[in-house]
């Protein structure tokens, strides 16, 4: 049980870092230009293959670079040449925008790389077993993971309370028409921030994508449960953000280990469910290590009914 | 001289109900002039679309709400009906096919009217993340509840039963046909009619302006609520004929990319004007099934095509269409045909290189052997050898710079057009 409890625990913060390196650029993103932005899964999937094709002809290093920069500069154009010229049509054009990006970039990357798997490993130096407590073992990559994430969360958190940029971010949330006034260009920061949650995306494709698996339907699959982490964590708020990756994370992670079912919850009251087949069977029959996949969507749509503004959020638009 | 005018007025009524009959007849008759298999399972494919379509339309266009989860009811409607069916097979239940529809688009609107009360409380984008989430969540349960959605393989039944109304009992594709034809008018009908009720005109007022609908007494929410269910019900209608048609419906029917199919599809055709979503289905579902026969880079080009429109043409085609009304009324369309003429060059030269890029490309990646020679516009050529990546890009730079020369031109035109139009009604 303990054991079980540790390699969860390792797993959730793991995971959890991942999504947050999604969800963070997400979340400003949308705090800044009320952009929900599909297609930001797809930066992640781009981060994985870009850090694929670099790692083959180069190597892994140079790949943790320059991937994340060729994302960002993706984003940058997308922004500047795709979304600046809808934002006149209003959020749900730009949000549609945002979808159509994600469908062609997901046929670009078919187109580019196949519809199989691509062979993106773990680099060699760092693939063996860094220490193993109670029969788990904790490999050097999951360390590295680990490292990449905390830095980068440190980073983020300096980048946004300390620079003069993120002090601008911070105001232009909250106040861009002022920020605007006193001269500074708000579209341009826009801009920087687009790209610069592209980039941030495309570092966790880099890590996440020879961790998990790098092919074509990956930001499909990661995609829909970033804007969990955002809902729950309230809509623009990167502690919000933060705090709900660790705990959708913990939910998906902690939920595979529990099998247990109503019918084993009934039995414990001693009533035997009836065997008869049907809706009824299924639903006494599910076990919760079953429900992994719909937790976090179950989740999202009972906070967005009952605190639309999630966790931490301060406003319900 | 008063019957004159009556006459007069009655005309314009007399000239809808013979077009609107006309339309009916051509419907009816189509099956008659495209009898190919092929044909056949197009025809019933694009009914079937129209009335998704527009249901997804009572939401987008009529209604402000952009769902990210429309193929729930689309596929909840569809597992009813094919249990119905089902049923009916074994002799459980006596329902006639006919009215299998309405079975799966009331179960439907019930999980409409659930959806919608928990999910229309705001429109834009919160509206689109609840949909999105609900989505998801169907299309999970889907797997944890095999006795109603059948797990991996789906579910399937017979639609050949003599326990019908009519002298038919749809064994054959184009019986199936006459099925889906008979409700797809009935629910074009419906549905236009529901944009000329209250309801309808209360769904665009609280598009608009959801504060001041408040204001003058509507509940925004109620409105959208019922909006949504009505919509839940035509697409369960519309998965209900999908499921008689297939004979089965698996869980991709419910999934997101069911919900994103209908989403551009709507888009597309433009959700601006009622007839704009029936365009989209049609054109939209006859690519699909044509194009998807000739290149596997069908769905780039149907994304790429939805971001232009996303971008130069957020009204869609009917939006383009209805653009040229008063300039067709005024008599001067055939001033801007010049400038779409020259704009039309340079577009396909664009286009075709676009397409040479894509096709090789897609032969690198796919096929099982990339030396193979490709064929291409019935020309064979070498995928690795320069010359046809050489050609792509001088096309599509070529046809870039002449297409923006050209585009300055139309604009012109336009401002043109504009200009002897505001003279003409003063």
């Amino acid at each position: 049980m303990l054991e079980f409890i540790l390699l969860s625990c390792i797993n959730t913060l793991i995971y959890g870092l991942l999504l947050f390196m999604l969800s963070s650029g997400l979340t400003l993103i949308f705090g800044l230009m009320n952009v929900l932005n599909f297609a930001h899964a797809s930066f992640y999937m781009l981060g994985a293959y870009f850090a694929y094709e670099v790692s083959t002809h180069i190597g892994f290093w140079p790949a943790l670079v320059f991937a994340p920069l060729g994302v960002g500069l993706v984003g940058i154009f997308i922004e500047r040449y795709g979304l600046r010229s809808v934002h006149k049509y209003g959020h749900v054009a730009e949000l549609l925008f945002t979808f159509g990006v994600f469908y062609v970039v997901n046929e670009l990357v078919i187109l580019i790389w196949g519809r199989n798997p691509v062979a993106y490993k773990i680099p060699e130096m760092l693939d063996f077993t860094l220490m193993s407590a109670m029969g788990t073992e904790f490999s050097a990559y999951r360390a590295f993971m680990l490292l990449i994430s905390v830095s980068m969360f440190a980073v983020l958190f300096f980048a946004i309370t300390r620079t003069r940029l993120g002090l601008i971010i911070q105001a232009a949330l909250t106040h861009p028409d002022m920020v605007g006034s006193l001269g500074h260009n708000v579209p341009l920061v826009f801009m920087y921030v687009f790209g610069g949650g592209a980039a941030l995306a495309g570092l966790a494709g880099v890590i996440g994508g020879n961790y998990l698996i790098t092919e074509p339907a990956m930001a499909l699959n990661l995609g829909p449960i970033v804007f969990v982490v955002v809902v729950v964590g309230g809509m623009g708020s990167l502690t919000g953000a933060f705090v709900a990756s660790l705990l959708i994370a913990a939910l998906q992670t902690f939920a595979v280990g529990f099998e247990v079912s109503l019918s084993d919850l009934l039995a414990l009251w001693g009533v035997s469910a009836p065997d008869a087949g049907g809706f009824f069977h299924d639903l006494l029959r599910i076990e919760i290590s079953h429900t992994r996949g719909m937790m976090p969507y179950l989740f999202m749509v009972l906070m967005l009914v009952f605190k639309p503004k999630g966790l931490m959020g301060t406003r319900e638009e | 001289m008063k019957d004159n005018t009556a006459a007069s007025a009655m005309r314009p009524f007399v000239v809808k109900s013979l077009a609107i009959l006309a339309v009916v007849a051509i419907i009816l008759l189509l099956p008659q002039i495209f009898q190919t298999r092929f044909a056949q399972s197009l025809l019933n494919q694009i009914g079937i679309a129209v009335i998704f379509a527009l249901s997804y339309n009572m939401l987008l266009g009529q209604g402000g709400m952009l769902s990210f989860g429309h193929a729930v009811f689309y596929g909840l409607g569809g597992f009813m009906a094919i249990h119905t069916l089902k049923m009916v097979n074994n002799g459980v239940v006596p329902i006639p096919t006919e009215l299998v529809p309405l079975i799966g688009g009331a179960f439907s609107c019930i999980f409409g009217l659930i959806f919608g009360l928990i999910s229309t409380r705001r429109a834009a984008i919160p509206f689109a993340l609840i949909t999105l989430g609900i989505g998801e969540l169907i299309a999970s349960c889907a797997l944890i509840f095999p006795s109603f959605f059948g797990g991996e393989e789906g579910v399937s039944a017979n639609r050949w039963t003599d326990v019908t109304l009519s002298p038919l009992n749809f064994g054959r594709a184009g019986e199936v046909y006459l099925l889906i034809a008979a409700w797809m008018l009935v629910c074009v009908f419906l549905m236009y009619l529901l944009t000329r009720t209250p309801l309808g005109r209360m769904a665009n007022a609280v598009r608009d302006n959801p504060e001041r609908a408040r204001f003058i007494g509507y509940n925004p929410h109620m409105v959208r609520t019922i909006q949504f269910s009505l919509s839940a019900f035509f697409a369960g209608i519309a998965g209900s004929l999908f499921a008689i048609n297939f004979e089965i419906i698996t869980a991709h029917a419910l999934g997101m990319m069911a919900s994103a199919d209908v989403l551009m599809m709507t888009y597309i055709g433009g959700v601006g004007h009622f007839f704009g979503p029936i365009l989209g289905a049609v054109l939209v579902t006859f690519l699909q099934l044509v194009l998807a026969n000739i290149t596997h880079a069908w769905l780039l080009y149907f994304g790429l095509l939805f971001m232009c429109m996303v971008l130069w043409a957020p009204n869609g085609i009917s939006g383009l269409i209805m653009l040229h009304e008063p300039v067709w009324k005024a008599g001067l369309f055939k001033k801007l045909l010049p400038s779409y003429g020259r704009a039309l060059v340079p577009g396909l030269v664009l286009f075709l290189g676009v397409i040479i890029l894509v096709e090789i490309n897609y032969h690198l990646s796919l096929s099982t052997n990339p030396e193979s020679p490709m064929s291409l516009f019935g020309i064979e050529i070498s995928a690795q050898s320069a010359p046809p990546w050489i050609a792509s890009l001088l096309l599509m730079t070529v046809g870039f710079l002449f297409f923006r020369k050209a585009a300055f031109q139309v604009r012109d035109a336009w401002d043109e057009v504009t200009r002897r139009m505001r003279k003409g009604e003063h």
